[in-house]
């Protein structure tokens, strides 16, 4: 049971990341300031970190919860820094942006949330040391209302539980 | 313990005189021409007035009770309520008997006249609703309660005033819940207020101290059911606002969201969230048993009932976006409604049964509408920046929702209030809170 829903993660995340790689060479033109490919967001402004070199957040596109090539470097980071220390849990938060209705959006912060976790899973942390929560696009950490504000909102955080 | 509910009122006489009056409003054409309506300030005498300053602390209550009616009546823009200068008659002479060519001089088409009596701690309000055009009285009415509860009979005379003059039910003896907003955008504090209607009455449920969102009225009862983040446990709740009174709506391993009333009131439907999806389900709220309705790997949300209870309309992603679909209510027979350009979502089923309102996004712009059940004759009522989550007044003819102006790029600038529009698309109108406000819910009528 496991090891499928792990194999099929894996699975999917290869077969996202060929697709967001082809989407990409499309729309690879849109930056602001450097900080955005696409409409995720690429700069370290609101990043914390969990450990020296372990961000705490991936970012997502528009509607999205796929994982980009960076964000599954980073959870592979935390993965790497949560088992060596295996005494902490997490909790991974889900959030939206403010340009969408409030239920969808609560949906999509869980959606997204998941998606980070189920990454983590995949590399080999236990389920138990990790739950999610969605704030949707109740607790935004850029409060702009301009592009490069909603692509910093559109993140899951990992954030120690004890 | 917020006891807001406790009026007893009585019906003394109630006298409506049904011939064929002259006057009538249509309200289903956009209201281009308000009806001229004359809102004499009921009379009172001196003892009354006395006892009025000693109990509510408030001079001239016959004055303040017909301002009541005046603002509601001005407010649904079918009414035009006439410049008081211009009255030419006395409040206790024109409520015995108008002279008609007086008001009709001033070019009123309908005249409301009463007198209001406080003694022995209790309220007594008569008025009458005259045809100025046939010459006669076309409704009497009389209630008693007690003397705070004034502005609720003021409500109440406009309620018997629209139902007379548009033949249908009013919406003025109602309230509104909302999310009451406060701080920055990073770090908001939300409550639930409930106010009345016009924006008065304004009290506060809930603290601050966690999160709140989408409350909704049980259209049975003094029930709300909402999301709290009580304990970093996002859950639906329930609420009894007569007696505070609060619980979790089931026992769910994980977010429960976008909480809705059956229509009768014994049942809540909602979204659960687990792994990564969303689904809809129902709670029966006395034999407390838990039914899935959907089964589908997208996100299934903000699910709302026909009147009839048969059908739900729901939000769902299942084609790739956000769209409006329609089923049975055993979740069989899902059908994708919304095919316009852009993504629709909030679906709410009118209480008469034939429209379904939404909030629609396209091209960076968001949009409160209105399409048939079967998703065909869309209208859009209203463009903003954003604003969503429509609710219907009782009587189905007018629209409350939420809209958020944009911000700087410090924050600034931002606000959220609540706003109302006619299903006609004309009237859009800003509602009074005390602070910024979101997620509108409108209350059933509170009297019949």
């Amino acid at each position: 049971m496991n090891f499928s829903k792990s194999f099929r993660n894996t699975f999917l995340v290869i077969l996202l990341s060929l697709i967001v790689s082809a989407c990409a060479t499309k729309t690879t033109t849109t930056k602001v300031e450097g900080q955005m490919q696409g409409d995720v967001y690429t700069g370290t402004d609101t990043v914390k970190y969990l450990a020296d070199g372990v961000p705490d957040r991936v970012f997502f596109a528009t509607n999205e919860s796929i994982l980009t090539t960076k964000s599954r470097d980073t959870l592979r980071k935390q993965a790497n820094w949560l088992r060596e220390n295996s005494n902490i849990n997490v909790v991974v938060e889900g959030h939206a942006d403010e340009r969408g209705t409030r239920e969808y959006n609560l949906a999509l912060g869980e959606r997204r949330a998941n998606a980070a976790k189920d990454y983590l899973i995949t590399y080999g942390i236990s389920a138990d040391r990790i739950s999610v929560i969605s704030y949707g696009k109740e607790r935004p950490v850029d409060s702009g209302s301009n592009p490069l504000s909603w692509s910093k909102n559109r993140r899951s955080v990992t954030v120690k539980a004890n | 313990m917020i006891k807001i509910f406790n009026l007893t009122l009585f019906v003394i006489f109630f006298s409506i005189t049904k011939a064929n009056s002259l006057i009538e409003i249509d309200i289903t054409r956009g209201n281009l021409d308000p009806l001229p309506i004359a809102v004499s300030p009921l009379f009172q005498d001196e003892i009354s007035n006395k006892n009025s300053i000693s109990e509510l602390k408030i001079e001239n209550i016959g004055s303040e009770i017909s301002s009541v009616v005046e603002n509601n009546l001005k407010t649904s823009g079918l009414f035009n309520p006439l410049s008081k200068d211009a009255f030419l008659q006395k409040p206790d002479i024109a409520h015995l008997k108008p002279r008609f060519e007086d008001w009709a001089l001033i070019k009123a088409q309908a005249l409301i006249t009463g007198k209001v009596t406080i003694e022995n701690k209790k309220l007594k309000v008569e008025f009458r609703l005259w045809d100025i055009l046939a010459g006669r009285e076309m409704m009497a009415l009389a209630f008693t309660t007690v003397p705070s509860n004034w502005r609720r009979v003021g409500h109440i005379i406009s309620d018997k005033v629209y139902e007379r003059l548009t033949g249908e039910k009013g919406y003025f003896d109602t309230r509104v819940i909302y999310v009451s907003e406060e701080g920055p955008k990073t770090a908001r504090v939300k409550k639930l207020a409930i106010m009345d209607q016009d924006g008065f009455n304004t009290k506060y449920l809930t603290l601050g101290n966690e999160l709140v969102l989408t409350p909704r009225f049980n259209p049975t009862s003094q029930m709300v059911t909402y999301l709290s983040y009580f304990k970093n446990l996002p859950r639906v709740y329930l609420l009894d606002i007569e007696t505070g009174t609060q619980e979790v709506v089931g026992d769910f391993p994980g977010m429960t969201f976008a909480p809705r009333f059956s229509p009768d009131g014994k049942k809540i439907i909602m979204s659960f969230a687990k792994d990564g999806n969303s689904d809809i389900y129902t709670m029966d709220l006395e034999n407390r048993i838990v039914e899935r309705i959907t089964n589908h790997p997208s996100i299934d949300t903000s699910p709302s009932y026909s009147p009839d209870s048969k059908y739900i309309t729901f939000n769902s992603d299942r084609s790739g976006f956000q769209q409006i679909y329609v089923m049975k209510s055993d979740g069989s027979n899902v059908k994708r409604i919304s095919f316009g350009k852009g993504l629709y979502g909030t679906p709410v089923w009118s209480p008469r049964g034939d429209l379904i309102a939404f909030t629609k996004l396209h091209k960076g712009k968001f949009y409160i509408g209105v399409m048939r059940i079967d998703g065909s004759g869309e209208r859009l009522l209203t463009e903003n920046y954003y604003q969503e989550a429509p609710s219907w007044s009782p009587n189905g003819r007018v629209l409350i929702f939420y809209r958020e102006t944009k911000s700087n790029d410090k924050g600034e600038g931002f606000s959220a209030k609540l706003w109302s529009i006619d299903l006609t698309g004309y009237n859009e109108r800003q509602v009074q809170t005390e602070t910024d406000a979101s997620d509108p819910s409108w209350s059933s009528l509170l009297s019949n």
